[in-house]
């Protein structure tokens, strides 16, 4: 307990999560400070580009073990099948309808990269080091949740909106083709391109980082106000329910594959967190009577900032025990 | 000057449907359109703004079409497949237009 707290102390008081605490703070607040839109979309391509570069540099210098196909394949089942135990938790927590449960379960088996990101900036920071394929395993955990909440749906009689157009959409998001590509440019050029290129996306990584996270806590403040007039106590309940149960879903498929204690924690961040811009995208195409305010406040303004303050120390701390890393 | 009647439709609409909005109007023979940002505004969920956004999912946009009034139904009727479930406005009004050949 002892070993959270301190954790969590460390986590709370690193920049990074200082600069999420100010942007939530400005958006509480009311102040009018805010990151134009190009430059908050320019650090995300820049954060995507330098973790996915990192993350092929390490596959390259490390080789590809046979843990790399079953993590991606724990993965794929982690995002199809936590939106079923969401959906099921929703149910019994809240009195959402049939629809929205199934929108906010999609959410819940997909992945927030921002989380993603900064919890290898607390592992990089603890010199916990990761497997580097698990930028590949996040960016095939992005869709799959979308196709179980669309599932959930059709089971209940209603009409689903999925096309050939929605699919292309939801595979090929500038997300994940960006994060895939400088995987593979990584894993191509390897230390050697790593080290061509580190004093543009390694060094000033950690205060681009900053930036961003400043942005994220403006948004996630302004989701954070709307919480009363939308969100009941079931909900919020749940918004910090589901990411433990998912963080355990992760932390028992890494123990099952043998992954390092980096690489469990990375799996439990991506079954805990939840997605705020591929699945609400998907959502609004597919299902457009779910109300975008449920899902995106939990999403945004309940699990985002419950993940990166408590949930990444916590999840640290019972991966290292776990693994007795 | 001599003008000429002629029928302006604004689609308000979220950004993430524009697409699939401007290929059906298409599909319809309406080539013609500006589609416009929209900052913010209010309506039945309450006031947004476009500002701090993470995605395009919660933006808006306007696709403005102006088309001569025969033309009316088939432009409506392509764009209520899209619209029909979704958030947003369709508004018809009466213009006039000094080059008849353009629309």
């Amino acid at each position: 307990m002892a070993d959270i707290l301190s954790l969590a102390a460390e986590n709370l008081l690193s920049p990074v999560i200082l600069s999420f605490i100010l942007g939530v703070a400005a958006a509480l607040g009311r102040s009018d400070l805010s990151v134009p839109e190009a430059v908050a979309k320019g650090l995300s391509i820049y954060l995507l580009f330098a973790i996915g570069f990192k993350g092929g540099a390490s596959v390259a210098s490390h080789g590809v073990d046979a843990t790399l196909v079953a993590t991606i394949a724990a993965g794929l089942i982690l995002s199809a099948g936590l939106p079923m135990i969401a959906f099921n938790l929703l149910k019994i927590m809240t009195r959402m309808s049939r629809t929205d449960a199934a929108a906010v379960a999609g959410h819940y088996g997909s992945i927030s990269i921002v989380t993603f990101v900064a919890a290898t900036s607390v592992l990089q920071g603890r010199g916990i080091s990761s497997e580097g394929y698990m930028v590949a395993v996040a960016a095939v955990m992005e869709a799959p949740a979308i196709l179980s909440a669309l599932w959930l749906i059709s089971t209940g009689g209603s009409e689903k909106r999925m096309d050939g157009a929605l699919l292309r959409e939801i595979l090929l998001n500038g997300s994940i083709v960006l994060l895939v590509g400088a995987f593979f440019i990584g894993m191509v050029t390897g230390e050697d391109g790593l080290e061509s290129i580190s004093s543009f996306i390694v060094a000033p990584f950690t205060g681009v980082l900053c930036l961003f996270l400043l942005d994220m806590g403006l948004v996630a403040g302004r989701g954070l106000r709307d919480v009363r007039g939308v969100l009941g106590g079931g909900a919020i309940a749940f918004g910090v329910l589901m990411p433990l149960v998912g963080s355990l879903a992760g932390l028992a498929a890494a123990m099952l594959i043998g992954l390092s204690t980096g690489g469990a924690v990375l799996l439990m961040v991506l079954s805990a967190s939840a997605s705020y811009i591929a699945v609400p995208a998907a959502m609004r195409v597919a299902l457009p009577e779910a109300n975008p305010s449920i899902y995106l406040t939990l999403s945004l303004g309940i699990t985002f900032p419950f993940n990166l303050t408590v949930g990444i120390p916590l999840y640290v701390t019972l991966a290292e025990l776990a693994t007795g890393g | 000057m001599k003008t000429h009647k002629a029928k302006r439709v604004v689609i308000t609409i979220e950004a993430i449907m524009q697409k699939r909005l401007t290929d059906t109007l298409e599909s319809a023979g309406v080539t013609g359109y500006s589609i416009l940002d929209v900052i913010g505004g209010s309506g039945r969920s309450g006031p947004w703004t476009s500002e701090g956004q993470i995605s395009r999912a919660s933006g808006m946009v306007q696709v403005i079409c102006i088309i001569r009034e025969e033309r009316l139904d088939t432009l409506m009727e392509a764009a209520f497949d899209v619209v029909d479930k979704h958030i947003g406005v369709v508004t018809i009004t009466d213009v006039e237009v000094l080059r008849a050949e353009r629309f």
